[in-house]
């Protein structure tokens, strides 16, 4: 059994613990037709300053009289002051959220949950799997493994979206590809014209690369069928199933495992995750409606 | 068997006559008493003001979906089992506001906030509902030392810690009792600063705590003569050996643990309707589902928890749609965490054996018979040998299994998809 020991900071709230503190949307990128990264900046001083967060924590985002979501942070861990959330607008909160725009003011909880494992990669291979949106909680993997390349061997990241315009961060992900300190691999289901790269889901860009599954450890956050396809394939890889690592979604209401809504077996997804090991969950894993 | 009087362990003797007193001495100490009264015939735990309002000379007889209550011997206070609610209504509120603001600014005016605990007295706090009490206090208590601040509860904790509680043991089990098979009843062991059990004349007293010897201090307490303290426990051996339901404990967390993709979970889920009624009733149920609302110009938001269902659709919502879309899949859901998964979270199971679960189903759906079909055993054994409750016209007509099976009932099918 892994586990993540990457101390877990102290989350912030207001007078209590359902309480959010107020942050202003600084600026807004837009991503996609539904995507937008949302840099945001918690008013008040002293909280900002204690602020931590590790890759793969999310918060909790509230817009007054609308309601709360949870976000995953999608930044740069080394840069302070500042929140970043990639948001795909799709719901009520989402919807607010966009609508508030850059000088809204939204409140926030957090950050809460497991992040990923990045104390235990040292000296080994790093594989990073995404789906569309999926590639917001890696980010964050991305900054800091770049920051850090000396300590790994060969890092990849697989990337696959609908069609070449949904890709997420692209400016960023072409500096990555001519950097050449990652293996960038985009895949896209529908070509558009002047797209000359992979088509198809994301698990077939695994014949592209060699995978070395003794030392390789393996991250994955997108849809449900790309988790299941993903794990599996690193799996039959021979990659070791503690060496796996995949980030689920689930409803959630408070963010450390009151509320019950996050549930996945005896898992509190918001606490126990949202980074699981694939031993971790391997009794349910697939298993439909768990 | 109950554990017997554990020895040098002071007991005393309280007269009926002063149970009177006893709610005398809480009221002029600040105390809201809560306690057992009778409300739209169910006995349900309510604010008591005097003697008058504790259900009294009354006893309820529970089987699977089925609940009466009839008059009885006048004497006794404590006849009854539990109703459908319990103390949890007041540590962790069925509605509470968390929070109301507006937004000035960039900052966040704080209109209302979560109200103040009240301090709260539990008169007849049943032995299955300590335990209930335990368990819920493993999930919202901040007993891990590690809780953060932002990641606890503290309305519960300060009422939890405010309350007195006093529990009375059970001298005569409900038709759907199983917590002798829980190991939670019919006597309490601990989590009281008082427990009772009731004779026809007086109580015998057991002290828990220090304000518990402080209370019994006020009262005109006795030395119970051999031959009382002799009938209490009678009465406590009866009401072991007399559960109506048994739950075999044995390997269960492994059971269900396993049991992911067992075939019974299609039969139970084209019997549970997934109302929620038994996760309202539940005493250890905890969930809740935090939502906003505006007054008419949206200026101000209101930000309330309410308890939630794990058997409604909207529980498991993200945006790809809910995750469990199916009854049997959240019945499912529900069994395992009670049984099994509990175990693994908190330490301890989350089912206490009151079987309000069992009454309170609309359908008469009874855990401990789904836990006997999961076993393998005959699940139809004593579906009609049950106990006398379970002979009752309101049974008959409630018994959704039977109408679900003979193929009455086409909305079955309809409710599930």
């Amino acid at each position: 059994m892994s586990t993540i020991s990457l101390s877990r900071p102290e989350p912030i709230c207001g007078s209590e613990s359902m309480f959010p503190v107020p942050g202003q949307i600084i600026n807004v990128q837009e991503e996609n037709f539904n995507t937008r990264t949302f840099i945001m900046r918690i008013e008040d001083d002293a909280t900002r300053e204690s602020y931590r967060w590790i890759p793969g924590q999310f918060n909790m985002i509230y817009v007054p009289g609308v309601g709360e979501a949870a976000i995953s942070i999608s930044g740069d861990p080394q840069e302070r002051g500042v929140i970043h959330h990639t948001i795909r607008v799709v719901g009520s909160v989402t919807r607010a959220i966009a609508r508030l725009g850059a000088g809204g003011v939204v409140g926030l909880r957090g950050p809460f949950g497991r992040g990923w494992p990045l104390e235990t990669l040292d000296g080994g291979d790093v594989v990073l799997v995404a789906g569309g949106i999926g590639l917001a909680p890696l980010r964050p993997v991305v900054y800091w493994l770049l920051r850090n390349r000396g300590r790994f061997r060969r890092v990849m990241l697989l990337y696959g979206c609908r069609t070449p315009e949904d890709r997420l961060y692209g400016k960023e992900l072409d500096e990555w590809t001519k950097q050449e300190a990652i293996d960038v691999l985009v895949t896209v289901d529908n070509a558009t014209s002047g797209w000359v790269g992979p088509v198809g889901v994301v698990t077939k860009l695994l014949q592209r690369i060699k995978v070395n599954a003794a030392q390789t450890t393996v991250m994955v956050c997108g849809p449900r069928m790309l988790n299941r396809a993903a794990a599996w394939s690193f799996l039959q890889l021979h990659v070791p199933p503690d060496r796996v690592y995949l980030s689920l979604e689930r409803n959630m209401h408070c963010g450390f495992g009151q509320c019950g809504h996050c549930q996945y077996g005896a898992k509190f997804v918001c606490k126990d995750g949202p980074v699981f090991a694939f031993d971790e969950i391997a009794d349910i894993f697939a298993k439909e409606e768990v | 068997m109950p554990p017997a009087w554990s020895a040098g362990k002071r007991r005393d003797y309280l007269p009926k006559s002063e149970l009177g007193a006893l709610i005398d001495v809480l009221q002029k100490e600040g105390y809201t008493i809560v306690g057992p009264t009778v409300v739209d015939g169910v006995v349900s735990l309510r604010p008591v003001r005097s003697l008058e309002d504790l259900a009294r000379g009354l006893q309820d007889e529970q089987g699977p979906g089925t609940y009466r209550t009839r008059e009885a011997d006048p004497d006794l206070y404590f006849q009854h089992v539990v109703g459908p609610d319990g103390p949890k209504r007041y540590l962790f509120p069925p509605t509470q506001t968390l929070f109301g603001l507006h937004v000035e600014g960039r900052r966040f005016v704080v209109d209302a906030g979560p109200p103040e605990p009240p301090k709260l007295a539990f008169l007849g706090v049943r032995p299955c509902e300590l335990a209930a009490m335990a368990v819920q206090d493993r999930v919202f208590g901040a007993s891990d030392p590690r809780t953060f601040r932002c990641e606890s509860n503290p309305y519960y904790s300060q009422v939890r810690e405010a309350a007195l509680v006093i529990a009375v043991n059970c001298t005569r089990p409900g038709g759907n009792c199983f917590c002798a098979s829980m190991g939670t009843g019919p006597v309490a062991s601990e989590g009281f600063d008082l427990a009772m059990t009731e004779l026809r004349a007086g109580f015998v007293v057991e002290v828990g705590s220090p304000r518990g010897a402080e209370l019994v201090r006020k009262l005109k307490v006795r030395e119970p003569t051999a031959a009382e303290l002799e009938l209490a426990e009678l009465r406590r051996a009866q009401a072991a050996a007399g559960m109506g339901k048994k739950l075999d404990t044995s390997g269960l967390p492994e059971l269900l643990e396993a049991a992911v993709e067992h075939p019974h979970w299609d039969d139970v889920g084209k019997r549970c309707l997934g109302c929620g009624n038994c996760t309202m009733v539940c005493p250890t149920c905890s969930c809740g589902s935090i939502l906003d609302s505006t007054d008419l110009p949206a200026r101000t938001a209101t930000r309330t928890r309410q308890w939630e269902s794990c058997f409604t659709h909207q529980f498991t919502y993200t945006t790809s749609g809910p995750v469990r879309t199916t009854i049997r899949a959240r019945y499912r859901h529900w069994l395992r965490h009670k049984l099994s998964t509990w175990l693994a979270q908190y330490g301890t199971m989350g089912c206490v054996g009151c079987g309000r679960c069992v009454t309170w189903c609309p359908v008469g759906i009874d855990l401990t018979q789904e836990v006997a079909a999961i076993r393998g055993e005959a699940a139809a054994k004593h579906h009609d040998a049950g106990h006398p409750a379970g002979r009752t016209a309101g049974t008959a007509r409630l018994d959704g299994g039977r109408l679900a099976g003979s193929g009455n009932f086409p909305g079955a099918k309809g409710v599930r998809a």
